[in-house]
């Protein structure tokens, strides 16, 4: 039964790391400030490494251009990508922390319905530090809410829940929409806040935007690899999405939870729809092979580690989608190579990434 | 109605009355219920005269009509919340929207009253989305949309067959659950509606419901009697273990149910200790169920509703029936529902 004390949320400041992406400027961040100033950044800079990124004083950070990522992983900095907000993976990588909660660059703090700054980052702790119900769709959503339980004719032997892997928000003003649909609808801002936490049953897939999300490092880091985009791929916007459906087929192996919905943040910039349409145009002919692809995936039992489950992926990917296209066949590559640098970087013999990178 | 091509006249507003006076009620909806036909069955159970209100087009059926159309022996298949059926049994409309009598309209967060009945002809007259989920929910919502990432080849989505309200007030926990928390009560008003995707399993509330007759009529059904089966929803499970079957079949039908609005307001009542105390089996039985559920393969063959609902009855018989005499005899109630049905669910009424 879930608990009916509220307990303060714990802030986990020296477990949580906050991985920013940006190409531009991280003005945002001063909208930010009392809600992350406690914690630890990572910015990863993409494109051109001359440029200086100027970051807000008082925040405690370390900062990766294109040459420090070159540095860092050698050859094996190919899979990392190269003007795509991709890139953020590489902060997955070099953190140490448990958690990583990361944020785009034009994303600000939203205001609930009575008015009240939304604190995000706390709402994806509680999110991530409460267990999640893949197995049993509730229909009051997240039990362990305040407020909220466990619904009649919900079975009691699934009432402990599973990990919870992922915490899933979601935006309000400019969505998260395709090409042709801000083309169709330039116009539409999401005005509507729904006030739920609901966990997305096991099985089922759906579209992780990387704009406001947060993980467990230690459970599901390796699957979340953003994939091969932007300068010299034939594919853009479409980072985040591969990452999550790779993510949910090994959670739901693995045996855990994804969660979406609450905290929202306020989304200020839409980007070009043409520029949009141009990056997306082939993903909107692959996802309809690739889903299938991934709903119909199996991974065998003996994929007992994260690890071992992508790089089974990897293989199905080359094997079932390498016909489509030859970036697919590149991709499955670079997914084993993410491991490889993954596993370097991270096994406990091995130098942590700060003593490599003199820029922090 | 604010929905395009549905007439009033394809919904029947379905009534199971497990208390006579039903005044309070009546007036409580009238302003949305006063344009619909009405179906009132009275709980067999129920001795006292039913009070209703003026100014409904209603019909009222009592035990009495039960025997006649059903036979005596069958019609205790109606007892309790169940007398419900009785009432999707000999409907002849497409769509059915049914509440409990203990229910009145909610208010939403601007404080406007809530069409319960408007909502969910709303939520059962677009696409459902099962295959895939939307994290904007239901992306035929004013104002929503599909994002990014959703395939275009599932957008079209699928029909969407039932359509499970929400409780403000009194939530439908179970017994243990409000006993120990007797105090909960749900102020949380989520301005959602979503698909429950396929294949996950859910808890579908008779509490506040609507369905597509045409499409899934048969399934639901009154099969799951508690050996202490009582007038209180913490005293049953018959809701509970018709939409276990009613999602498997939609599932395998290839149709949606959706989950959220409408927000119903449910009145206080009852003691969940005192429920507790008296009933606990439905708990421990839901322990059995939910495997179940999770192995039943329907044949490709089962292309009806109908169909569907003999193939579980034929599992529930063999898998679950040497459990507990109560599945034994939900495989039998079942059965025995499904010849009720094709002799009386179509054609025209027998009364």
């Amino acid at each position: 039964m879930a608990g009916s004390s509220i307990k303060p949320t714990p802030l986990l400041k020296d477990e949580l790391d906050i991985v920013i992406p940006t190409i531009r400027n991280l003005d945002f961040l001063e909208m930010w400030r009392p809600f992350f100033e406690q914690y630890h950044l990572i910015i990863v800079q993409d494109g051109d490494p001359s440029k200086t990124i100027k970051v807000p004083d008082g925040f405690d950070y370390e900062l990766y251009n294109r040459n420090d990522i070159n540095r860092i992983l050698g050859p094996k900095a190919s899979c990392i990508s190269f003007k795509d907000s991709a890139c953020r993976c590489f902060g997955y990588m070099v953190s140490k922390k448990k958690y990583i909660y990361t944020i785009d660059d034009d994303c600000f703090v939203a205001k609930d319905p009575s008015g009240k700054e939304i604190n995000a980052l706390e709402q994806h702790i509680k999110n991530l530090l409460s267990p999640s119900t893949p197995l049993f769709f509730n229909t009051l959503y997240d039990p362990y809410r305040e407020g909220a339980d466990f619904v009649r004719g919900y079975p009691f032997s699934l009432r402990e829940g599973v990990p919870t892997a992922v915490s899933h928000g979601l935006w309000l003003n400019i969505p998260d929409y395709d090409a042709p649909t801000q083309l169709v609808k330039p116009l539409e801002r999401n005005t509507r806040y729904v006030d739920a936490v609901l966990t997305i049953p096991k099985g089922t897939l759906f579209p992780m935007c990387g704009m406001n999300l947060a993980f467990n490092r230690e459970l599901i880091g390796p699957a979340m690899y953003f994939g091969l985009m932007g300068d010299g791929q034939p594919v853009g916007r479409y980072d985040d999405m591969w990452a999550g459906w790779c993510m949910k087929v090994i959670c739901d192996h693995m045996g855990w939870g994804v969660k979406t919905g609450l905290p929202y943040i306020w989304h200020s910039k839409a980007s070009n729809p043409f520029v949009n349409l141009k990056k997306e145009y082939n993903g909107i002919f692959w996802q309809e092979e690739i889903i299938p692809f991934f709903q119909s995936s199996v991974l065998p039992k003996e994929c007992t580690t994260v690890q071992k489950c992508y790089i089974e992926l990897a293989k199905q990917v080359k094997e079932k989608l390498g016909k489509i296209d030859p970036y697919f066949i590149k991709l499955a590559d670079a997914m084993v190579t993410w491991i490889e640098a993954w596993d370097e970087l991270n096994s406990s013999e091995g130098k942590p990434a700060k003593l490599l990178n003199g820029t922090a | 109605m604010s929905v395009v091509n549905i007439k009033d006249s394809d919904v029947d507003i379905i009534i199971g009355a497990l208390r006579s006076d039903l005044t309070s009620f009546m007036n409580e909806w009238r302003s949305i219920f006063s344009r619909f036909h009405l179906i009132i069955v009275k709980d067999p159970d129920l001795n006292e005269e039913l009070k209703i209100p003026e100014g409904f087009n209603v019909d009222v059926y009592a035990k009495s009509h039960m025997d006649h159309v059903v036979g005596s022996s069958t019609s205790v298949l109606f007892s309790g919340y169940s007398c419900r059926y009785f009432g999707f049994l000999i409907s002849r409309k497409k769509y059915i929207v049914s509440i409990d009598d203990d229910c009145v309209p909610a208010k939403d967060e601007k404080g406007f009253l809530v069409d319960a009945v408007d909502q969910h002809i709303m939520n059962l007259t677009t696409p459902a989305t099962p295959f895939f989920f939307n994290t904007l929910y239901d992306p035929y919502r004013e104002g929503a949309d599909f994002v990014r990432g959703y395939p275009f080849s599932l957008r079209n989505g699928v029909m969407c067959a039932l359509s499970c309200g929400l409780w403000l007030n009194l939530a439908d926990f179970d017994a243990p659950t409000q006993a120990l928390k007797p105090g909960q009560r749900n102020s949380r008003y989520v301005d959602a509606v979503m698909t429950v995707p396929a294949r996950a399993m859910m808890p579908i509330s008779g509490i506040n419901i609507a369905f597509d007759r045409e499409v899934i009529g048969p399934t639901l059904l009154p099969a799951l009697r508690l050996a202490g089966e009582g007038k209180l929803r913490w005293e049953t499970m018959e809701d509970i273990w018709s939409g276990m079957c009613v999602k498997i079949v939609c599932d395998h039908l290839g149709m949606g149910v959706k989950s959220g609005l409408p927000y119903v307001w449910r009145r206080d009542r009852g003691n969940a200790i005192e429920s507790l105390k008296k009933e606990w089996e439905g708990v421990k039985l839901m322990e059995e169920v939910v495997p179940f559920f999770q192995s039943v393969r329907l044949p490709r063959t089962a292309a009806t509703a109908e169909d569907c609902v003999v193939e579980i009855a034929k599992a529930v018989k063999q898998k679950l029936g040497p459990l507990d005499p109560v599945f034994a005899r939900a495989a039998e109630a079942m059965s025995e529902w499904i010849k009720l049905w094709k002799a009386l669910g179509s054609g025209s009424l027998p009364l």
